[in-house]
């Protein structure tokens, strides 16, 4: 079912946490609510699924007004940061819990509850107690549970934060596919933006309370919106300057063309892998000097700070193989460059 | 010549020694004044080498009763503490950070006053024109005074007010270590309130009604100055036999023997409660 967020306000004394949330999500898509710590994330998260009463707005799901309706009669199935399984109840009891809440006969409850077991392929362990699984298995029953009832929204939150990098890679894909699978309509919090770029058809980017940009992982990166999107999403060099007569000056670089735009003050936002370097920069229309401050070795590529001469301090990630050393040392000095197409303007605001 | 191993091991015993030796003074004041005297106390009523004293006390029909009539108060005593506890618990473990220890607070007032004392304003409280009576005709809602002194009211009364902190603190830290997460997925998985109550805070919190139950229904059970106080003679507990062969008639033998016997009974009550209890207690550990 598609959802539908209106408005959305809620304080907590003097503090903010929602300060008038606008969001749509239409059916059977994966929404992705990215934002750090304290952004709000979590209370929005919570008035979707009723466990917080917003001071203004309304939730809408299916076209239906749900901001009062309590949340076991939302018909929204959400899988908690820490899982939530009933330690007492063995695997097929907690996948069990919503159908029988929901009076259905014991046949068919045990029937949904092997089809759901098996779609997070953990048949086999209906007979287990929670703490005799392993994180990842746990992870996958709370995903049972919150899907068995064929609710018309799910809600995640945060679910892959207790696991390893490996298992949640893994887990990743799969809830993805599941998702897809069943056409469930999915809101997803997380504060990882790596994991938020894999797993959704848009993000929502949330800071104090406002969401401030929505769109597709691709667009949402290349294109952010604020400062604070650009700089959350991914890693980013954002080179403030001047632009007057259809180019940009700033400190460290030649001019950078940029037609079509009205003069004053301008944020370029480029990206560490659209920084190039000693020899690959010698073509780049962009052009300065800088000095090596530091080299991070990171497997497939190398990330360099580069200090330019008078200028800002920028971040570069080139890759790396055999035959591609990084291209000079600390202390040493070499050319950057990026070209104008690969340089965003961020509105300033 | 010892492998790195065994050095390692010889390591761990060392300081498994050194926390022994740290317990140590406790235990021995505790051995010596505690366990020793018990021992011995016990130890006289098999002293004849037979046992002669628990025959005795198996064919007097009257010990017999009294320990059925101890068991019955104590199991009456648990359960209106438990009936009494359990909202209280809930309420104190939901309730903000000032609430809880102002509830706490006045919970742990009681046990600064002595139990002597709390009894006897009990006598002032319950008597014939104590202050319920009192009030009660006052308000026209009795015409003569209700008999809530010697006699089992009373008992029970004073013993469900000592004990209900015995009660209320190992539910509260139960339902403390519930993942407030819990009940609430419970909700949004199709539970009412209540049901999730019943489903999941509830079976979570009983290795605290059990810990809850058998402390109070153990203390209960050799409970002295207030049934002696407020029973006025009408309500025996085995305990106040066990006194009256050892102040009255000197009968040590004998006065061991029963005490072995309640020590008996409530080892074994201990156990059962506990075993009773164990699915509990394992689902929250």
């Amino acid at each position: 079912m598609e959802l539908s967020i209106k408005g959305i306000v809620r304080r907590f004394g003097p503090v903010t946490a929602l300060g008038g949330i606008d969001l749509d999500v239409a059916e059977g898509e994966f929404l992705t609510i990215l934002g750090p710590s304290g952004s709000g994330k979590t209370t929005l998260l919570k008035t979707v699924a009723g466990f917080e009463i917003p001071d203004e707005g309304a939730v809408l799901l299916g076209g239906q007004d749900i901001t009062l309706t309590p949340p076991r009669k939302r018909d929204v199935g959400m899988v908690f940061q820490n899982y939530a399984l009933f330690p007492h109840m063995t695997v097929a009891g907690n996948v069990a819990f919503p159908l029988e809440m929901r009076g259905l006969k014991r046949d068919e409850i045990r029937r949904r509850v092997e089809e759901a077991l098996r779609l997070v392929e953990l048949d086999g362990f209906a007979g287990r107690l929670p703490r005799q699984l392993s994180g990842g298995q746990q992870q996958r029953v709370a995903l049972a549970r919150a899907v068995v009832f064929g609710p018309g929204l799910l809600l995640l939150d945060e679910p892959f934060g207790a696991l390893d990098r490996k298992l949640r890679e893994g887990l990743q894909l799969e809830v993805r596919r599941l998702q897809r699978r069943l056409r469930l309509t999915t809101l997803f919090i997380t504060h990882d933006q790596e994991e938020a770029l894999i797993m959704s058809d848009r993000i929502a980017v949330m800071d104090r309370g406002r969401i401030e940009q929505v769109g597709a992982p691709s667009d949402v990166y290349a294109r952010p919106a604020t400062r604070f999107v650009a700089d959350f999403l991914g890693e980013s060099n954002l080179l403030d300057g001047n632009l007057a007569g259809g180019a940009v000056r700033m400190d460290g670089f030649g001019p950078v063309p940029l037609p079509g735009q009205p003069p004053g003050p301008v944020t370029l936002l480029v990206r560490p892998e659209a920084i190039r370097l000693a020899g690959a920069a010698e073509a780049a229309p962009c052009r300065g000097r800088g000095r090596v401050v530091e080299t991070i070795f990171l497997g497939l590529s190398a990330k360099l700070r580069v200090r330019m001469e008078d200028g800002p301090e920028v971040l570069a990630r080139v890759p790396l193989r055999p035959s591609m050393p990084p291209p000079a040392g600390e202390g040493e000095w070499l050319a950057v460059g990026f070209s104008p197409e690969d340089a965003h303007v961020v509105p300033r605001g | 010549m010892s492998s790195p191993g065994a050095s390692r091991r010889a390591f761990g015993r060392r300081r498994e020694l050194a926390l022994l030796a740290l317990g140590l003074p406790a235990l021995l004041l505790l051995g010596a004044v505690f366990a020793w005297p018990v021992l011995r106390l016990l130890s006289l009523s098999v002293e004849g080498g037979d046992l002669a004293q628990f025959e005795k006390a198996a064919l007097d029909g009257l010990y017999v009763s009294v320990l059925a009539d101890s068991l019955k108060v104590a199991a009456v005593v648990t359960a209106i503490c438990l009936a009494l506890a359990y909202p209280v618990a809930l309420w104190l473990s939901r309730a903000g950070r000032v609430g809880a220890a102002i509830g706490l607070f006045a919970l742990l007032l009681p046990f600064w006053t002595s139990v002597l004392v709390r009894t006897y304003a009990w006598l002032v409280l319950l008597g014939r024109n104590g202050v319920v009576n009192r009030a009660l005709r006052d308000w026209g809602l009795i015409e003569a005074p209700l008999p809530l002194l010697h006699n089992m009211a009373g008992v029970l009364v004073g013993m469900v007010h000592v004990l209900l902190p015995y009660m209320v603190f190992p539910i509260y830290a139960a339902l403390l270590r519930v993942d407030p997460d819990l009940p609430r997925a419970a909700e949004g998985l199709g539970a009412s309130s209540w049901r999730a109550f019943r489903r999941i805070t509830f079976p979570l919190s009983l290795a605290g009604v059990s810990a809850g139950c058998a402390l109070v229904f153990v203390l209960s059970l050799g409970f002295f100055i207030t049934p002696a106080l407020l029973g006025g003679g009408r309500v025996i507990m085995i305990s106040m036999l066990i006194e009256q062969q050892v102040r009255e008639f000197l009968d040590w033998p004998f006065a061991a023997a029963l005490s072995t016997v309640l020590l008996i009974v409530t080892l074994a009550i201990y156990g059962l409660i506990g075993r009773l209890t164990r699915g509990g207690r394992l689902e929250t550990a």
